[in-house]
């Protein structure tokens, strides 16, 4: 009987074990890997690599500059998700009832996102170029024209991560629009239509029928723009380089490997950036999953 | 008082395709700086005409951006479309199995394939370097895995495994089981019922599959910087090098991104559709 229910599931599981395999070696094995590397005094190429627990993970938040990426990672990502979702959420609810070329406007928001961040990164350079004045380019001088007051963009010490913010918020805005709009087309029109014959205003049906229902899309929106937030590193790079005044974790990682020779401080760094998606991405994994069963 | 409902459900609406225009300007403005600085001769490259449409237009910033960039292109396509189609075979049958061959501990094995689609791939990449040039130690090779477009292609595909095989899982949830049982009574197995039952029917899937992981591949910057070497830069690392030289103009710096952005930009104008269904795959939507 074992043996006969066995060969019903047996070919599958062998088909699907090289990627098995695979993912068990390159995800799993190699994050467990990078956790041990974070662990050594690797701190330059011909080290031993001596075993030193979790000195490493301590001992980096003595570093200034530890302390700068992880406050501008931050403040991108707030910026960044909050501005993307709402932009996102504003976009979708204009589209919502339908509007003549509706096809054309939905194209128009989501062709940022067939576009590489390295050129995106490009053109934003030169729109939020810091040169004021007689200097100024790009948004400064279209805002000294309508009378607006230049500023730094992302050379801003205490904003900078905010502008940053801005072209990644015009690369994912249309993609947060397209989930919002499958959102409100999926809320049913008897739903709408019964709240109404019990007297419900149009912001009523909105606020307690239509809104609720799209909690489900806003929380899958969250996830996947926290988790393109927290690892950022193609934008950064392509807008400022390394410098120091809009340094995030993923670009601290970078130069930790290439500039420094530091294997144990790259490895780090990147821990804390797995450790920072997985807090929250585990537990949605899970619960998603689990509610699919459900269904 | 309908009178007023209906007047000012008729302000409401245009007040909104107001703003949805308004939107579509501001949406638009990258690429009306990109499209008319490219056309624009070193001449006229002063701050104070810096929105004005070009005097006197030129392609000669396209042909330096081509000439500059053509390598990184070509590398990018030896990269992208090998990389597509392997990803498209192996997230094909894991689909297949894991919608139609549940073994037990499938659904575990599943959530554990999805988190390798939100790992930061930061979080692998020195272990991944290592065991690169440890392979081409090993086998006698240089520039090959680390440093060279194979290697990258592997990472492609591996890291590409969870996204592919959600994509094809969800589409292959949708063929009715009684397809694959009918298939069985007439003594068919495993790979006969997907080589004449399922894969016919797949090429949706395939579809979504390949545009998702081509673009994917062509537009990435993160593996591309940590595994390859001047040999076998794609696009996007040129793309950013020459972006990044002091001396390259504007002109040319917007020119190279526009050609950088032709292959996926032109995806997403004929197949959209298709790209739309992979951007809602990534949002898991069961």
């Amino acid at each position: 009987m074992l043996v006969r229910r066995a060969r019903t599931w047996l070919p599958g599981l062998l088909l699907v074990t090289p990627s098995i395999v695979l993912i068990g070696v390159f995800v799993y094995g190699m994050l467990g890997w990078n956790f041990r590397v974070a662990m050594t005094d690797q701190h330059d190429a011909v080290s031993e690599g001596k075993f030193v627990g979790l000195q490493n993970f301590v001992d980096i938040w003595d570093l200034p500059r530890w302390h700068l990426s992880v406050n501008h990672a931050i403040m991108f990502t707030v910026v960044f998700v909050l501005g993307a979702l709402l932009l996102g959420w504003l976009l979708a609810f204009l589209m919502e009832k339908g509007i003549r070329g509706e096809g054309t406007f939905r194209a128009i928001y989501l062709f940022p996102m067939a576009i590489s961040f390295v050129a995106t990164g490009i053109v934003w350079r030169w729109l939020m170029n810091s040169g004021t004045g007689e200097r100024a380019v790009g948004l400064n001088r279209l805002f000294d024209w309508i009378g607006l007051p230049q500023w730094q963009w992302f050379r801003d010490p205490d904003w900078g991560m905010a502008a940053m913010a801005l072209p990644a918020i015009w690369q994912m805005s249309g993609y947060v629009m397209a989930l919002f709009l499958a959102g409100f087309r999926g809320v049913p029109e008897e739903l709408r239509e019964a709240a109404r014959v019990d007297g419900c205003t149009e912001w009523g049906v909105y606020r307690h029928v239509v809104l609720p229902l799209l909690r489900p899309v806003t929380l899958s929106a969250l996830i996947i723009l926290g988790h393109i937030s927290l690892k950022v590193f193609d934008l950064i790079v392509a807008v400022s380089g390394k410098q120091i005044i809009t340094d995030v974790p993923a670009v601290f990682m970078w130069v930790a490997v290439f500039d420094s020779n530091d294997p144990a401080k790259g490895a780090t760094i990147a821990s804390y950036i797995v450790l920072s998606v997985a807090i929250f991405v585990i537990p949605y994994l899970v619960w998603s999953v689990r509610k699919e069963r459900r269904s | 008082m309908t009178a007023v409902a209906g007047r000012r459900a008729a302000v409401f609406g245009w007040t909104k395709a107001g703003l949805l225009i308004l939107f579509v300007f501001v949406f638009l403005i990258p690429i009306y700086v990109l499209l008319v600085t490219s056309f624009k001769p070193l001449t006229e490259a002063d701050p104070g005409q810096a929105w004005n449409l070009p005097q006197t237009w030129t392609t000669e910033a396209w042909r330096v951006a081509w000439e500059k960039l053509a390598p990184g292109l070509w590398n990018s396509v030896l990269l992208a479309v090998p990389g597509s189609l392997l990803s498209c075979a192996l997230g094909s049958m894991n689909g297949y199995v894991l919608s139609k061959w549940r073994f037990p501990g499938a659904d575990v094995l599943f959530t554990l394939f999805l988190f390798g689609m939100f790992i930061p791939y930061q979080g692998v990449m020195i272990p991944l370097v290592q065991l690169l040039v440890w392979v081409d130690e090993q086998a006698g090779l240089q520039g090959v895995f680390y440093g060279g477009i194979p290697g990258l292609v592997l990472a492609h595909v591996v890291y590409g495994i969870p996204i592919c095989t959600l994509i094809f899982r969800n589409y292959y949830v949708t063929i009715p089981d009684e397809l694959i049982e009918a298939s069985r009574v007439d003594g068919a197995g495993m790979l006969r019922a997907y080589w004449s039952v399922v894969l016919p029917v797949s090429a949706p899937a395939i579809a979504v599959v390949i545009i998702w992981q081509f673009t994917s591949l062509w537009n990435d910057f993160l593996f591309a910087v940590f595994l390859t070497g001047p040999t076998s830069w794609p696009t996007t690392v040129m793309l950013n090098n020459i972006a990044g030289a002091q001396a390259t103009p504007y002109s040319q710096q917007m020119a190279a991104a526009i050609l950088a952005s032709v292959p996926t930009m032109v995806i997403y104008v004929v197949l959209g559709r298709f790209f739309m269904r992979g951007l809602m795959a990534g949002a898991l939507k069961g």
